[in-house]
């Protein structure tokens, strides 16, 4: 009997370490301390309407690659997308901003990543959905695919918009 | 003989910190303040380093907002809830002793006892022999 309680004890740890994968957990979906919680002051989001705000950075790749999406969904649930654009130079905004086509309202510049810390993030891209009062309702840590978009952004944006 | 007098200098060495001489702090006393800090915030990006030993770009980010808190007057306390209102519970190092943590706290305890237990049942099985 006592011999198998190596074998019970590994599969105890196994299942319980499976659960999150099993549940469907999307390991991007980072518990902040910042969900529900006011906005923070930069970048200024004006109250009213729903909001994304979009930390992202020229020299980052990924950010690259998520922009045309953003676009998309500022157009189709006719929100907008604030950009706060971390350690970064303005002539390289620039730059990057006209090879992606720009999906912001505006764009906060945050050169000594100290805006950044104030949203609690770690790395870029990361993106927030603020509510009509300016809480943050929602983060989402690595680049917005068209699945995030469609499973995600767009049910949560259409129920925070009635 | 030699050899071992060059490897017992090496062992006198100090830890190399991360810590930039130009962001330390002129006043010795908040520097070291800002320092015993900075060992019990966690860098983010790192695997289980603290934010004094890691050269992480958010790490010394963080260290630059420590001293400059400290300059600003906060306490240590303020210091610590500053930075947990950003990036919660997980920056500390050592999580806070809470009724939701206690079952952390106590885990290692637990498999101890647990160990012991086994180990208890498993001589007693074979006689001690």
């Amino acid at each position: 009997m006592l011999k198998f309680l190596p074998l019970g004890i590994f599969l105890l740890l196994a299942v319980l370490l499976a659960l999150p994968l099993l549940q469907g957990k999307d390991p991007s979906f980072i518990a902040s301390p910042m969900i529900g919680r006011q906005a923070p002051a930069s970048p200024k989001i004006p109250r009213g309407q729903p909001a994304l705000v979009n930390v992202f950075a020229s020299w980052c790749v990924s950010c690259r690659e998520e922009q045309a999406i953003l676009k998309d969904i500022a157009k189709e649930e006719s929100i907008a997308v604030y950009g706060l654009d971390y350690k970064d130079t303005p002539p390289a905004l620039k730059k990057f901003l006209s090879a992606t086509g720009n999906p912001f309202r505006d764009v906060t510049p945050d050169e000594d990543g100290r805006m950044g810390i104030d949203w609690g993030i770690t790395g870029v891209p990361e993106t927030f959905v603020v509510d009509k009062d300016g809480v943050i309702r929602y983060k989402y840590a690595g680049p917005i695919t068209q699945d995030v978009a469609d499973t995600i952004l767009h049910p949560m944006l259409a129920e925070l918009k009635q | 003989m030699k050899n071992l007098f060059f490897i017992f200098l090496l062992l006198l060495s100090a830890h190399a910190y991360a810590v930039e001489p130009s962001e330390m702090l002129p006043d010795p006393a908040l520097e070291a303040r800002a320092r015993e800090i900075s060992q019990n915030l966690r860098c983010l990006v790192c695997q289980g380093q603290d934010i004094d030993d890691s050269q992480a770009d958010l790490a010394g980010d963080l260290r630059r907002l420590v001293r400059a808190r400290i300059t600003a007057g906060d306490t240590d306390a303020q210091v610590y809830g500053f930075i947990k209102a950003r990036y919660g519970d997980y920056v500390l190092m050592n999580p806070p002793l809470e009724g939701r943590t206690a079952l952390l706290w106590a885990a290692p305890l637990l498999a101890l006892c647990a160990g012991l237990g086994i180990a208890f049942l498993f001589i007693r099985k074979n006689g001690g022999s």
